[in-house]
């Protein structure tokens, strides 16, 4: 064990460690969001967000979550221009959803950014995360 | 073949195979793969591929197929990996750390560092004043595809993008782009 590299027993451990406790990745970042400011969460809102629209570059083009993830969040999406199939989002589709906090932030970052124009709040991620978790 | 060529093309094959493994992996977490003490992992098959590979896989194979690093020059993977929140109008951004190493990662096996003929043509086809980020607008790859007509990509809804190599070219994963392979969505095979 001791010759593994850090990394590999860091990806293993971590692996290790959300199989084994579920949920608890969600939980721990929803008290996170809490710590951070955000009040009560709400599924309802999060499902708001996911189908909300949001204007492009161009005058003509909308931009939305479902625009890579599909407008069923328990089926595969895809990515329109590099035609990649996405996974579903819901963690009951795809219990390999929402199982690493680093993954998790990493991505609302990017498509929050690339979705919205800006960052996602606290409160918006954690009720986007309760949506999913009630799928 | 000199015996090195031949050594550099099969750990390159390899580690292009990683992308199908990866998921063989994935898929048996717990019995299907091993560690060796070299950081390296052996899947069931017996094929090494290193933690970096996975790393670039996972990272750079998210939105899309995860271009093979001989197919660009070094001074390209750097200016590239420099400019991630806007990566062609997305954002890639990745944390400093793996930013740098994948960095290192695609210098270390860029265009110039591969014994593979399309390497050496793609890296022939490259002014030295230029540093293109696209595959797709090199000389190299406009001289393979100046046949193709723009329905059968452009406005084909199965493909719209020529760096969607693994489109046409079904086992692009594993670094083969044999011509007698293509084959186009809704088109079907390409043999002239
Ligand atoms: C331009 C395409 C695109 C858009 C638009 C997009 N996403 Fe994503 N999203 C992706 C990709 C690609 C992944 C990673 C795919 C994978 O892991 O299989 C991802 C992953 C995620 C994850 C990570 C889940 C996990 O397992 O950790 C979350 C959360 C997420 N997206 C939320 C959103 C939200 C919220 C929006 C809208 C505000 C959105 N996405 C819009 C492409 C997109
Ligand atoms: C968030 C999604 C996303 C991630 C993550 C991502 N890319 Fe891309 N990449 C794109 C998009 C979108 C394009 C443009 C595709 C098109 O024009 O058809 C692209 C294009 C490219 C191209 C040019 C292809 C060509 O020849 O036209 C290269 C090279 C590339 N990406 C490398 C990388 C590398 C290396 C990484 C990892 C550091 C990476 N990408 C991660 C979305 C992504
Ligand atoms: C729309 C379908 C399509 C896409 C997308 C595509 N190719 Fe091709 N490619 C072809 C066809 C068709 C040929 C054969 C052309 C000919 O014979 O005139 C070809 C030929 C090639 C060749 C030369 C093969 C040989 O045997 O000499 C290479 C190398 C290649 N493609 C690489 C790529 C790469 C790399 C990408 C992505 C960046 C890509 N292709 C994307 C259709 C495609």
């Amino acid at each position: 064990m001791k010759q593994l590299p850090t990394l590999a027993a860091g990806v293993l451990l971590t692996f290790a460690a959300a199989t084994a406790i579920g949920g608890t990745v969600v939980e721990a970042l929803l008290a996170g969001y809490r710590g951070a400011g955000a009040s009560a969460f709400d599924a309802t809102r999060g499902k708001a967000l996911y189908n909300g629209t949001f204007p492009g570059e161009k005058p003509s083009e909308v931009r939305q979550c479902t625009t890579c993830h599909g407008v069923d969040p328990n089926k595969p999406g895809l990515h329109p221009r590099t035609g990649k199939t996405i996974a579903p989002l819901s963690p009951g589709a795809n219990p390999a959803r929402l199982q690493n906090p680093d993954e998790v932030e990493k991505w609302f970052q990017r498509n929050c950014t690339w979705t919205l124009g800006r960052p996602c709040t606290p409160q918006e991620k954690g009720d986007f995360l309760t949506y999913l978790q009630g799928l | 073949m000199s015996r090195i060529r031949k050594i550099l093309g099969t750990l390159l094959f390899f580690s292009c195979l990683s992308g199908t493994l990866l998921l063989g992996v994935q898929a048996t977490t717990g019995n299907g793969a091993e560690k060796s003490p070299a950081g390296a992992k052996t899947t069931l098959k017996g094929v090494i591929v290193t933690e970096e590979d996975l790393l670039y896989e996972k990272e750079c194979g998210s939105c899309h197929f995860p271009y093979q690093p001989w197919w660009l020059p070094e001074r390209s993977w750097e200016k590239l990996m420099s400019g991630l929140q806007n990566h062609f109008g997305e954002s890639a951004e990745l944390t400093p750390a793996t930013q740098q190493q994948l960095t290192g990662w695609l210098r270390n096996h860029a265009a110039e560092h591969s014994t593979i003929g399309r390497a050496r043509g793609m890296l022939r086809s490259i002014k030295a004043d230029a540093t293109p980020l696209r595959i797709t607008e090199s000389g190299y790859f406009r001289r393979k595809h100046h046949e193709l007509p723009r329905q059968v990509w452009q406005e084909n809804p199965a493909v719209r993008s020529l760096a969607r190599c693994d489109a046409c070219h079904p086992r692009a994963e594993l670094g083969s782009f044999n011509e007698h392979e293509v084959k186009i969505p809704g088109v079907g095979r390409w043999d002239d």
